[in-house]
């Protein structure tokens, strides 16, 4: 059974668990760090209150909106520089210059331009995403080997059909890759985004979640929704990520 | 009247201010039937002259005719076997990589397709994995699938880019009498480019023989009771340095 790695995380997992509860419990100051099982509590009641799923949909709904936008202006993007040579150096100087640019850093720029409020969130969401969608995918067709093209070419595909049957399939380990690095990017900075600035008081996500509980300093609750940041991100990366990678480049054999 | 005539062609590559000469004013012409080769040394612009045919490469001077008609850009009715394996679809299995060049190129309907996918799967012995993708396939493998494709898509001519050329010896002579059974089998027309003058012989009808830098036509043989010693003098003058040649 030790052979098997998930049998051996879950060892791992469960031993952690027990630390946290010893240690909560030796520290017995519930304010500070509460112990395992009332933070499972907390997450437990708080779920079954609603309140934590209402604040997960707020902020998954958020998070696809910016998502989607990113992706889209990212397809925009790319198709102008894969279509002209000036398209290409203006793709690679956004890249540079942005891709290094903390989207939480805009974050304060945005308030001013959009007000409190989800606007301002979705730009700095779009900003996360955008470049390294752009920058993998723009990465991805270019790499496409010149005897792939040359085939696609023979069979008298029209322009899009070229690109969506041919290019994008062949640039598809690249694209998935930009697609998890958005969302990576994505997911942090929108937790942060709600968390320090509250942005979105009133109508609340996970990271307001965390923030107003720390204000009327039910600590338990605090960790019943860092537990559930990891868990959503844990389930995009592992599961859902993983789903379409197995279907896809894996079952192709062009993982890179 | 010939089925492809190449009349005068040379093609130059271009990078910045310099141009390289990859072939300098050949002609030919290609029959119904022929199994044409077109043998030369390493830089003697035969995979240029077949891209050239193509459609991938235009000639700066000459023209190539197919059937009276002008080739200006590639299409299915000449369809390509090149040497890198990486020339068939990652993403679709070996059936779905045929069925998927027939009905892109509008050539066949979906039903017609997939029966016609079957049958050239069959005749180049794959149907037990006709439902593999390319990444689990052997090199000779997936050269046999890319011949079964560009076969099934019925091309008036196949053009074929040192198919063999990647593959170990014996695979490569298994290689060439299968593909010569098939030629003879359902009469296709092949052009076929190779550095060796072994294959030129055992697959050609007709070999044309051209010199290198830039690719010219030194002559043309029938394959029928060549001489290998003979084809080499012809490509070199008698100058026994063309080191790169297979005899």
């Amino acid at each position: 059974m030790f052979e098997s790695g998930a049998f051996r995380k879950v060892v791992l997992l469960g031993l952690l668990a027990a630390v946290w509860e010893g240690y909560g419990r030796w520290l017995a100051n519930p304010l500070l760090f509460p112990t395992f099982s009332n933070t499972v509590i907390a997450l437990i009641s708080s779920i079954a209150s609603g309140q934590l799923l209402r604040a997960v949909s707020f902020t998954i709904t958020l998070l696809l909106k910016g998502y989607v936008a990113g992706l889209i202006l990212a397809g925009l993007l790319t198709a102008f520089a894969s279509a002209t040579r000036i398209g290409a150096d203006f793709l690679e100087i956004l890249t540079a210059m942005f891709n290094p640019l903390p989207s939480i850093a805009l974050l304060p720029i945005a308030l001013i331009w959009f007000g409190l409020g989800d606007n301002s969130v979705i730009f700095v969401l779009i900003h996360a995403v955008l470049w390294a969608v752009a920058l993998n995918t723009y990465a991805g067709f270019r790499a496409v080997s010149s005897t792939l093209r040359m085939v696609g070419q023979n069979y008298g595909l029209s322009t899009v059909g070229y690109i969506t049957r041919i290019l994008v399939p062949a640039a598809f380990p690249s694209i998935l890759t930009g697609l998890k690095v958005g969302w990576a990017f994505a997911w942090r900075t929108l937790i942060a985004a709600e968390l320090v600035f509250g942005v979105s008081s009133g109508s609340g996500g996970l990271g307001w979640y965390i923030f107003e509980n720390k204000n009327q300093l039910l600590i338990p609750n605090v960790f019943a929704g860092l537990l559930t940041v990891i868990l959503l991100g844990l389930i995009v990366e592992n599961v859902i990520f993983k789903t379409i990678e197995n279907a896809t480049v894996r079952r192709w054999g062009m993982q890179m | 009247m010939s089925l492809l005539s190449v009349d005068g062609i040379t093609l130059q590559y271009r990078t910045g201010k310099h141009s390289f000469t990859a072939a300098y004013r050949v002609s030919f012409s290609v029959k119904d039937g022929d199994r044409f080769i077109i043998l030369g040394p390493s830089g003697c612009g035969k995979s240029s002259i077949l891209k050239a045919i193509g459609g991938y490469l235009k000639p700066v001077e000459g023209k190539i005719l197919l059937n009276g008609k002008h080739i200006d850009s590639p299409g299915p009715d000449r369809v390509f076997v090149f040497q890198e394996f990486d020339q068939l679809l990652p993403w679709k299995t070996v059936r779905d990589n045929i069925v998927f060049a027939l009905t892109a190129s509008h050539k066949f309907a979906r039903r017609e397709a997939e029966q016609r996918a079957a049958t050239f799967i069959e005749k180049v012995d794959l149907t037990k994995f006709a439902g593999s993708y390319p990444h689990t396939l052997s090199g000779g493998m997936k050269q046999r699938v890319a011949i079964a494709r560009a076969m099934a898509m019925g091309p008036e001519i196949l053009l074929m880019d040192e198919p063999f050329a990647a593959l170990d010896a014996l695979t490569r002579a298994k290689m060439q009498d299968e593909l010569l059974q098939l030629c003879v089998e359902s009469n296709f027309t092949v052009l076929f480019v190779t550095h060796s003058i072994p294959e030129a012989i055992r697959l050609g009808t007709r070999i044309l023989l051209l010199s290198p830098q830039p690719g010219r036509v030194k002559a043309e043989v029938e394959s029928e009771g060549a001489d290998p010693a003979r084809i080499h003098e012809m490509l070199f003058d008698g100058d026994m340095k063309g080191g790169n040649m297979h005899v």
